[in-house]
């Protein structure tokens, strides 16, 4: 299986692990990735706040790169952000040709074209429709049974676009935390909202999200995320929002390939669980 | 209280009242919101203004911005409207008027994309530095320095000075400009 890859910039700052891990997992599982030669921003939520035309744009000029590689006709994207905003272009010039002719004119500039036969995927979508489970659950010989894990979507890799997974009730994860030997958390928070860029901008709203989400995972022994914000304000303030709340609600957080890896076979190292902000020890003690 | 004329307003909002003029006030925007409670007007409240024409006091309401683009109410919107844009596009408003009330996230947004002007990607220390020399606030870089010395610890961001020269992107972004007037 091969796959274009866009990383996005929090997978080459913030959130180093998950780009690390992806790419262990992927490999172990004999998936190819060539990554999108100059990519740039895809705009996050800054470039809809400021301009409609921009935030067409900036992903646009991705996909137009993407299909001037040439190779592999499939964006495999790791955060749901990148995901959201480059899906958002794939699917819209489909219906609204102005734009279209709008979004080149502009691309021009770079003497780059838009045509939109580029079909973006997300990891989770990858990983639960296009990749053989039964591998995992072959290589990983239920290395984590006996843990409970809890598994945390967050919003923009399932909606508005409804692609692989209940938009209200997603399960894609279930099936991968099983492979794993785990079992999956019952809760009814996985697609509930951390707070995005609110963390930043309005903290004491961020927090609030992130509250209910931390306590609403009180019982699993670890959460997943897919999605660099989500793991982001899921993993910093757990310090602070316990103080706040007056009870300990600190859990080790992870990326979902840096679980799927460590269930594999693969080192703390290789996976970088050094880089996560939550404290994962409770987490890899338990693994035996 | 927004310092611009109830007139000026509606001419930037007319493509949002445009959007949602199918609204049958349900609510189920505002029950399906996690932000209701930063909120001092509902979703459903702010599109009622707008279909009536009361721009000025949905301006003088933050709700908007606290919008953190979870796409619920796009998803359950009976009506099919695309309420997250329509909270978009009325950030864009603000952020092109200058209201002062939403300062704060437009300079955030603001230092963000200059940022991705000049390095095609992000570069979150520059990008702060920038962001806080804007808002002219010596006390509040302490409000993020705890996350920030986590981060500059584990290697995730790097001190960066912001770069001169030609920006990467600024062919384009110069030639969005253009064509938005």
């Amino acid at each position: 299986m091969k796959y274009l890859y866009y990383p996005g910039c929090s997978l080459e700052g913030t959130s180093l692990e998950y780009d690390i891990s992806t790419k262990v997992l992927l490999e172990a599982l004999d998936v190819q990735l060539t990554e999108i030669e100059d990519w740039t921003c895809c705009g996050a939520t800054a470039a809809e706040s400021q301009s409609h035309l921009l935030s067409y744009v900036l992903p646009a000029r991705n996909l137009a790169l993407a299909e001037k590689m040439n190779s592999e006709r499939q964006i495999l994207v790791p955060c749901s952000a990148c995901y959201l905003n480059l899906k958002k272009v794939e699917e819209i010039i489909k219906k609204d040709k102005d734009l279209l002719g709008k979004i080149n004119s502009v691309l021009a500039e770079e003497d780059l074209v838009l045509k939109g036969d580029v079909i973006v995927r997300h990891l989770l979508d990858v990983l639960s429709n296009d990749v053989d489970i039964e591998k995992i659950k072959e290589i990983s010989q239920n290395k984590m049974s006996g843990l409970v894990i809890a598994p945390y979507y967050g919003c923009q890799c399932l909606r508005p676009f409804t692609v692989f997974d209940d938009p209200e009730d997603p399960h894609s994860m279930d099936a991968l935390i099983k492979a794993a030997g785990a079992q999956p958390f019952e809760w009814d928070m996985g697609a509930q909202c951390c707070g995005a860029s609110n963390t930043s901008t309005k903290p004491e709203a961020g927090r609030a999200l992130v509250g209910r989400i931390l306590k609403a995972a009180k019982g699993a022994d670890a959460i997943l995320t897919v999605c660099p914000m989500c793991q982001m304000n899921l993993e910093s303030s757990q310090k602070k929002i316990s103080h706040e709340q007056g009870m300990d609600l600190e859990i080790p957080v992870l990326f979902l390939p840096q679980f799927l890896g460590l269930a594999m076979g693969k080192t703390q190292n290789d996976i970088r669980l050094d880089l996560n902000l939550s404290n994962t020890g409770a987490l890899t003690q338990k693994i035996v | 209280m927004s310092q611009v004329s109830n007139e000026h307003l509606l001419e930037q909002t007319g493509i949002v009242k445009e959007m949602i003029q199918t609204c049958i006030q349900c609510g189920t925007c505002t029950a399906s919101c996690p932000n209701i409670e930063f909120m001092d007007i509902t979703p459903r409240h702010m599109w009622r203004l707008l279909l009536t024409d009361h721009a000025e006091a949905l301006f003088s309401s933050k709700s908007f911005i606290m919008c953190s683009s979870c796409y619920y109410c796009t998803l359950r919107c009976p009506r099919g409207l695309e309420l997250t844009s329509a909270m978009s596009l009325l950030k864009q408003a603000a952020s092109k008027l200058k209201l002062k009330q939403f300062r704060r996230s437009s300079l955030f947004y603001g230092a963000f994309l200059d940022s991705v002007k000049k390095n095609g990607r992000v570069k979150e220390m520059e990008f702060m530095t920038h962001f806080f020399i804007s808002m002219k606030n010596p006390v509040m870089p302490f409000a993020y320095a705890s996350l920030g010395l986590k981060l500059l610890a584990k290697g995730k961001i790097r001190p960066e000075l912001p770069s001169g020269g030609k920006g990467k992107l600024t062919a384009l972004f110069n030639k969005v400009a253009e064509l938005e007037g």
